[in-house]
C-alpha cells in the first residue's frame, strides 16, 4: 500500500484542488486531509460523516482549591506565564508541562488529558476520506494528523487498497512533518511566483532531511512562462522529476464554488494535465492508473 | 498601534496585504512572523543590517556519567521527549518544550542546560521602499514548532512605541495564535470561496477568543458572481468588512514576479483611515 | 545471540517488513536454541507519535542484540544504539524472515549507521 502527500510550503498553491482531482482520477484509495487547522477537502467531496472521535492530546492542569494554599510556587516555576499562585490566569499560555502540578508542595495540581479536537471518517463520493478539526488555539496538531493518517492506513489495510492519497498541510513545522513522515511519495505543489519558489526550496530541503522522494507538480503554470521555466530548471539540476504542468483557469475557482473537482467542470485542457499528472504519479507510485477489467466489473457489482 | 494580518486559509493575501498597507504608510515597521515560510523580503529586496540575531532555546543535557537511569525524569516529561534506555535518559530534543521540569525531577544533578539554535531574527530596510523598516523570522528547516521563533520576534519589538504591521502564519493552531496574541487589532484576510469562507470563521472564532478587535478584508474578490456569504458571515458577527480588493490577473502576474503594483493604493489608504479611527476610538 | 527481524506477519515464512517504528511484528530467533518466538509491535496501531522510541524498547525487553530490518527512523536509531542492538538493512532484499536471516547469516547484509530510509529517490 502507498500513500502519496500532497504539500507546497507556501499556502494557497492548490493543493485541495489537485488532491480532489486525483481523487476523482484514482480507482481504489482512501483520502486523507491532513490540515487539520482549516480543513477544506471535505467541501469539494460532498462528505458525510459517518463517524465522530474525540481526540485527546497534551495536558492541562486542575487545581484543587481547598488544597491550594496561593504559595506561588508555581508563578516563579511555570516559563509560560500561565498560572498566579494556584490561578490559571492565562490558559492561553499554558503548554501543559507538568511543572506546576509535579512540584506543588501541597500537591494541589494533578494534570488531566486535554480534549484537543475530533476527527471524523466519512462517505464522499470518491469512497472514504479520513478528516479532522484541531480545537480551538490547541498544539499538538502534529499529533492529530499522524492519528488521521494511521487510521486511513487501518482502513486502507482492511478494504485491501493500494493508495492513500494524503492532502497535506502548508508550511515546513510539525504538521507539515508529522504529514510527510513514512510518505512513498511528496507531491510538491509550487506556483510560478517568486514567493512560491522561495517556498518551495525550503519544503525540499525538508524533505530531503527526511529522505524521501519528490516530484514537483508546477499550477497556475501560464501565471508567469518565465518563473515557471525557471522552476523546471531548478528541478532538472536537482534531478527533481516534474510530474505535470497545470494551466492557470478559472475552473478551479469554479470548481471550488460549486463543491466540485476540476475534473468535474468543463476545461479540456485542465482535464487533460490533470490526467497526464496522474498517470505520472500512478506510474511512480506503482499502483493502477485506472481500474483493471475485473475491478470495473466489481465496481459495478458494488462489491469491494 | 500593532496591526496583525492572519488568515485561516494560506494563500488568500496576508503578504500582499501587509505589503500594501506598509507601502501606504509614511513610517513603518513590518514585522514577518511566517517564520516557517517567510516571504515580505522577496518583494521588498531588503538591505540587511548585519547577520542577525541567531535565536535560541533551552533544552536539557544529560550526563551520562552522572545519570544512573532512575528514570525520575522521563516519568515528569509530558512531552515523552526522554526515554530511558540503555539504562541511562535518552533526550529527544525535538520533542522538548524547554519547560525545565526534568531538571527539577532529577535528584543526581545528571540534567543541566545549554542553548539550542532555533532560527535567525534579521532586519533591513528596503531600497524600494524606504519608509518600510523590516524585521524578519526564519525558522531553522527540520525545527518542528515555529512557536518560540515568533514568542522570540514580539519580545524583540514589545518596547518599541511604533506603528507596526505583523504578517502571520496560516493556519489557526498555535503559531497563528502565538503570533495574533496581544495586537491591537487583526485584520483576516479571506477569498470569497467555499474555502475562504470555511477558514475564515475559524480564525474568526480564534480572534473571538482573544477578544481582540477585528476586521476582515475580502480578497480576490469578483462582484460579478454576487456571493454575499462573506459578508453575512462578517455582519452576524458584528465585524467589519475593512475592504475588498478585486481579483485582478494584471496583480497577480506582477505578485509572481515580485512586485507590488500601485493598483490597490486608494484601497490601502481607505484602511488605514479605519484602523486610525479605531486606533482613537480605543484611546 | 537473539535476532530480531521485522516482519509483517507473525510467523516465519512471513514476508519481511521494512519499516522498523511501525513494523506489524518483530520475529525472534535464539541462535543459541535454535527456536523462534514473534511479538506483535502494538506501536504501530496505538501511538499516533513517537513510534520508533516505543517500539525500540520493546525490542530491547526481547533481549535482541541484532536488528534486521529496511530502515530506521531517527528516534529509534537514538534508542537501539542507546541499548548496543546493531542493526542491519535488508536493502533491497524482498521474501520471507527466514530469507532475511539466510542473507545475514551469510554476511550479505550491510549495518545501519545512520538513521533514515535506505529505499527511495
Amino acid at each position: 500500500m502507498k500513500e502519496l502527500v500532497i504539500v507546497s510550503g507556501k499556502g494557497g498553491t492548490g493543493k485541495t484542488s489537485i488532491s480532489g482531482a486525483l481523487a476523482f482520477l484514482s480507482p481504489q484509495k482512501v483520502m486523507v486531509d491532513c490540515d487539520v487547522d482549516a480543513a477544506n477537502f471535505h467541501l469539494i467531496s460532498s462528505a458525510v460523516i459517518k463517524h465522530t472521535h474525540e481526540f485527546k492530546a497534551g495536558f492541562e492542569p486542575h487545581i484543587d482549591e481547598e488544597a491550594c494554599t496561593h504559595c506561588a510556587t508555581c508563578t516563579d516555576l511555570c516559563r509560560f506565564g500561565a498560572i498566579t499562585a494556584g490561578v490559571i490566569n492565562t490558559p492561553l499560555n499554558c503548554e501543559g508541562c507538568g511543572v506546576c502540578a509535579f512540584n506543588c508542595p501541597e500537591h494541589a495540581i494533578t494534570m488531566q488529558e486535554k480534549e484537543a479536537g475530533q476527527w471524523f471518517v466519512s462517505d464522499t463520493r470518491f469512497g472514504q476520506l479520513i478528516h479532522a478539526e484541531l480545537g480551538l488555539a490547541i498544539e499538538n496538531s502534529g499529533k492529530l494528523v499522524s492519528k488521521v493518517r494511521q487510521e486511513a492506513k487501518k482502513i486502507a489495510t482492511t478494504n485491501h487498497f493500494p493508495l492513500i492519497i494524503t492532502d497535506g498541510p502548508p508550511g515546513i513545522g510539525c504538521p507539515a512533518i508529522a504529514a510527510l513522515s513514512g510518505a512513498s511519495l511528496a507531491l510538491a505543489v509550487v506556483e510560478p511566483s517568486l514567493s512560491s519558489m522561495h517556498d518551495l526550496e525550503r519544503l525540499v530541503e525538508l524533505v530531503y532531511h527526511f529522505n524521501l522522494p519528490i516530484m514537483v507538480c508546477i499550477n497556475k503554470s501560464t501565471l508567469h512562462k518565465e518563473n515557471t521555466k525557471q522552476i523546471i530548471d531548478w528541478c532538472n539540476s536537482k534531478a527533481i522529476p516534474i510530474a505535470g504542468k497545470l494551466p492557470y483557469s478559472d475552473a478551479f475557482r469554479t470548481a471550488v464554488q460549486s463543491g466540485k473537482t476540476v475534473m468535474e467542470i468543463t476545461d479540456e485542457n485542465v482535464k487533460e494535465q490533470m490526467t497526464k499528472l496522474w498517470h505520472n504519479l500512478a506510474k511512480r507510485l506503482d499502483v493502477p492508473a485506472q481500474l483493471s477489467g475485473i475491478g470495473l466489473l466489481r465496481q459495478k457489482l458494488n462489491l469491494f | 498601534m500593532l496591526i496583525s494580518i492572519a488568515s485561516g486559509k494560506g494563500g488568500t493575501g496576508k503578504t500582499t496585504l501587509a505589503l500594501l498597507l506598509a507601502a501606504a504608510e509614511p513610517d513603518i515597521t513590518l514585522i514577518d512572523c511566517d517564520v516557517e515560510e517567510p516571504n515580505c523580503h522577496l518583494f521588498l529586496k531588503p538591505e540587511w543590517h548585519g547577520q542577525g540575531k541567531e535565536i535560541t532555546v533551552m533544552v536539557p543535557r544529560i550526563n551520562s556519567n552522572l545519570c544512573n537511569g532512575c528514570s525520575a525524569c522521563s516519568v515528569v516529561c509530558l512531552f515523552n521527549a526522554i526515554a530511558i534506555s540503555g539504562g541511562k535518559a535518552l533526550l529527544f530534543d525535538e520533542l522538548c518544550h524547554s519547560c525545565g521540569g526534568c531538571i527539577l525531577a532529577c535528584q543526581y544533578g545528571a540534567i543541566k542546560e545549554e542553548k539550542k539554535p532555533i532560527g535567525t531574527i534579521t532586519t533591513g530596510t528596503s531600497p524600494i521602499l524606504p519608509n518600510i523598516h523590516l524585521l524578519n523570522g526564519t525558522l531553522h528547516i527540520g525545527t518542528p514548532s515555529s512557536v518560540p521563533l515568533i514568542k522570540a520576534i514580539k519580545q524583540e519589538v514589545s518596547d518599541l512605541k511604533v506603528d507596526m504591521l505583523l504578517d502571520c502564519p496560516p493556519g489557526t493552531s498555535c503559531s497563528m495564535v502565538t503570533a495574533v496574541k496581544n495586537s491591537d487589532f487583526c485584520i483576516l484576510v479571506t477569498e470569497p470561496t467555499p474555502f475562504g469562507k470555511h477558514d475564515l470563521e475559524l480564525a474568526m472564532n480564534i480572534t473571538r477568543l482573544l477578544h481582540m478587535p477585528t476586521g476582515v478584508v475580502i480578497n480576490k474578490n469578483d462582484e460579478a458572481t454576487g456571493d454575499k456569504s462573506i459578508e453575512s458571515l462578517c455582519q452576524s458577527r458584528d465585524i467589519p468588512v475593512l475592504a475588498k480588493i478585486p481579483h485582478s490577473l494584471s496583480f497577480a502576474k506582477q505578485y509572481a514576479a515580485g512586485f507590488i503594483p500601485d493598483e490597490f493604493k486608494s484601497i490601502a489608504i481607505n484602511i488605514w483611515k479605519q484602523l486610525h479611527a479605531e486606533r482613537r476610538e480605543e484611546a | 545471540m537473539k535476532i530480531a527481524i521485522t516482519s509483517h506477519g507473525e510467523d516465519r515464512h512471513s514476508e519481511v517488513d521494512s519499516r522498523f517504528g511501525r513494523a506489524d511484528y518483530f520475529i525472534l530467533y535464539d541462535q543459541e536454541t535454535d527456536t523462534w518466538d514473534s511479538l506483535p509491535n502494538t506501536q504501530n496501531l496505538e501511538a499516533a507519535h513517537g513510534a520508533g522510541i516505543q517500539a525500540g524498547q520493546s525490542l530491547a525487553k526481547t533481549g535482541a542484540k541484532i536488528l534486521i530490518t529496511g530502515h530506521v527512523g531517527p528516534k529509534a536509531f537514538k534508542v537501539l544504539d542507546a541499548e548496543k542492538i546493531t542493526m542491519y538493512s535488508m536493502g533491497d532484499l524482498t521474501g520471507t524472515v527466514e530469507d532475511a536471516l539466510a542473507a545475514f547469516l551469510a554476511g550479505k547484509l550491510m549495518t545501519i549507521d545512520v538513521p533514515g530510509a535506505s529505499h527511495g529517490k
